[in-house]
């Protein structure tokens, strides 16, 4: 009844409903166009099976910016960290990302800076434009300036799971942890999504 | 009239803007007069696809090198050098993720949730190594599991646990198994990740829980060797099985047993099964009793078993995040002090129905009900062949490695002192 054979033929036929549900159920069908790969037109078996990798994404829509992404990660500091769409930024002087919300006087001093590790930069550009910039190595990804600069300014920063940094869990700590249902696994080739009006010339970058 | 439909016009665009917070600009892009040029937005690429090849292939060829030296060489050195190289790629290089323990989620989660997309790395690292172990017994976990490679290096002094304790803790992989499956066919969690102990000593960046529970295994594999591997590896308890229907599976003699006793203590998992010399043949009264208790006893524990598992199907889902937010809508926080939740925030920002949350949860709940059956049918089973397993003795005259649960590890060869002519 039980024997070497209907082991193996059970792991096949494992494999093989698998294999090919992955290829042809998921993102990818053969002969037509997906957006697995990148590349238009058909597609074969074997660019199917390669492509099929995916990564953690972030959807900024979905953020509530409750600030759990800085501590759950496994990696320290989180590899959730705020990215700034520079197209979508309206390089304001008074910066709600930037400033404290109470903030009497506009300057580039410690205490009036909302961020809790001081990771933006603040550059004068031109009267009355100010750059502002993540120095990614400080950046914690607590989103406090996500929700100031979502509140009051155009939401020109996003927080994304940053790639170089993520090490891809098999379940993402902080997907466990998110409220609000933001993460999910998505094909390899489109591993950002940025919300904006021109996010979408962005994301080539 | 014109005025009215422009300013109405004119509120419902301010509305659109209002709701919208991201995707439009508030304060335009400025145009600026000094020249300045405008950053570009850096994201970096995820790891290359390429890799994840190399990953099936460094398994594949691992798989294949370790079961030769296994089955061909009886190299001890071999296996120990090999183990070494599967710690410094699957544990260091690749921090763990992906493997083959883990995959077993992947795979029930993809069995049952048909949007979840499987990635082919995540078939092969379940497939191939019980396909190894189906035809060379537990290669895989000799030297290609990091997990065991890990403990394998810490067992200097191995104690005797002796059968009864051995069967008792072997319940555990089983247990957990039956709760790993449960909860990645409702889609709830992946606690073979959660609770993973080494991951975080590979990637030398972990939380304290996760530090403590890595150095407790490893500190208590001094003296019950691979503590992990043997009571808690659900993996195992698939290689397990499917070992026992090994076609070539290591032996300790090359030849014939000499019954010369040396490589009694040389096991340091109790994989040794000894003779059992003394035949004691039953009379056929007692093994008819014997068969109608088992015959009765099996489904009475499936029974009880899976009756059990039904009872505790709210605390099991109460995990469950779909769950947990229909809770929380229904005994909202009323202490003043206490802000909402994060999670109620989140739904109500979404903007969805309580109904449909509520319908979600009793879905949920339900699979748990059913859930809660079968796990329990399954632990019942379980028990009912472990007792069943002991009431049989099987005669035996040689020393041989108990195919379930010897890991193939080699250590025991040496210790025969018949050698091939």
């Amino acid at each position: 009844m039980l024997c070497r054979g209907t082991i193996l033929t059970g792991l096949a036929a494992t494999a093989g409903v698998l294999t090919f549900r992955s290829v042809k159920g998921g993102n990818c069908q053969l002969g037509s166009s997906c957006n697995n790969c990148g590349k238009s037109g058909s597609c074969n078996l074997p660019e199917a099976l390669l492509y099929n990798n995916t990564v953690w994404q972030l959807d900024p829509a979905k953020c509530i910016q409750c600030g759990r992404c800085a501590d759950n990660c496994v990696m320290t500091p989180s590899a959730v960290k705020v990215t700034h769409v520079y197209a979508m930024c309206g390089y304001c002087d008074l910066c709600g990302g930037y400033l404290k919300p109470d903030t009497k006087n506009i300057s580039t001093a410690a205490e009036v800076q909302l961020c809790p590790t001081s990771a933006i930069k603040r550059k004068f550009v031109e009267d009355p434009f100010y750059e502002y910039t993540i120095d990614e190595p400080l950046c914690i990804g607590c989103a406090k300036c996500v929700k100031g600069c979502g509140a009051f300014g155009n939401g020109s920063l996003q927080l994304q799971i940053r790639h170089d940094r993520c090490v891809n869990c098999n379940e993402c700590a902080i997907a466990r942890n998110c409220p609000a249902d933001a993460f999910s696994r998505v094909p390899v080739s489109k591993p950002y999504l940025l919300q904006g009006i021109e996010a979408k010339k962005e994301e080539k970058g | 009239m014109k005025k009215s439909l422009a300013l109405a016009f004119l509120v419902f665009l301010s509305a659109v803007q209002f709701l919208n917070s991201y995707g439009v600009q508030r304060f335009p892009k400025p145009e600026f007069e000094s020249g300045y040029i405008q950053p570009e937005t850096l994201l970096p690429n995820p790891r290359a696809e390429a890799l994840a090849l190399m990953d099936i292939a460094v398994l594949i060829i691992s798989l294949s090198v370790v079961s030769w030296l296994v089955i061909k060489k009886r190299s001890r050195n071999g296996v120990f050098w090999m183990s070494l190289f599967a710690l410094a790629y699957f544990g260091f290089y690749r921090e763990g993720c992906i493997c083959a323990i883990g995959s077993i989620q992947n795979v029930t989660l993809a069995f049952f949730d048909h949007s979840y997309l499987i990635s082919i790395s995540a078939i092969v690292f379940f497939v191939t190594p019980l396909v190894y172990t189906l035809f060379f017994g537990r290669t895989f976990c000799a030297a290609v599991c990091p997990f065991g490679a890990m403990q394998d290096l810490v067992a200097f002094s191995p104690q005797k646990l002796g059968s009864r304790l051995n069967t008792v803790l072997g319940i555990i992989p089983y247990i957990y198994l039956g709760l790993a499956v449960l909860y990645a066919a409702t889609g709830t969690d992946f606690i073979i990740c959660r609770y993973d102990p080494f991951v975080g000593i590979w990637r030398l960046n972990a939380s304290f829980g996760m530090y403590m529970f890595g150095g407790l295994l490893l500190v208590t594999g001094i003296f019950i060797a691979r503590p992990y591997c043997r009571f808690l590896c659900p993996y195992g308890v698939l290689l397990n099985w499917v070992s026992r229907f090994s076609r070539k599976h290591i032996t300790i003699t090359p030849s014939n047993c000499i019954q010369c006793r040396l490589c009694e203590n040389s096991c340091p998992y109790d994989a040794i099964d000894m003779p059992v010399t003394v035949k004691n043949p039953e009379d056929k009264r007692t093994m008819g009793r014997k068969l109608i208790f088992i015959t009765f006893l099996i489904p009475f524990l499936m029974l009880a078993g899976g009756w059990t598992g039904s009872r505790l199907h709210e605390p099991l889902a109460s995990v469950n995040a779909k769950v947990k937010l229909a809770k929380q809508i229904l005994n909202p926080v009323t202490d003043k002090n206490q802000a909402e939740t994060f999670e109620i925030e989140a739904f109500k920002s979404a903007g969805k129905q309580q109904a449909q949350v509520f319908a979600e949860a009793s879905e949920v709940l339900h699979e748990f009900y059913i859930g809660g059956w079968i796990l329990g049918g399954f632990i019942g089973l379980v028990f009912g062949g472990l007792i069943v397993g002991r009431m049989i003795t099987k005669h035996r005259t040689d020393y041989i490695p108990n195919k379930g649960t010897c890991f193939s590890c080699v250590r025991c060869v040496d210790y025969c002192p018949v050698k091939l002519p």
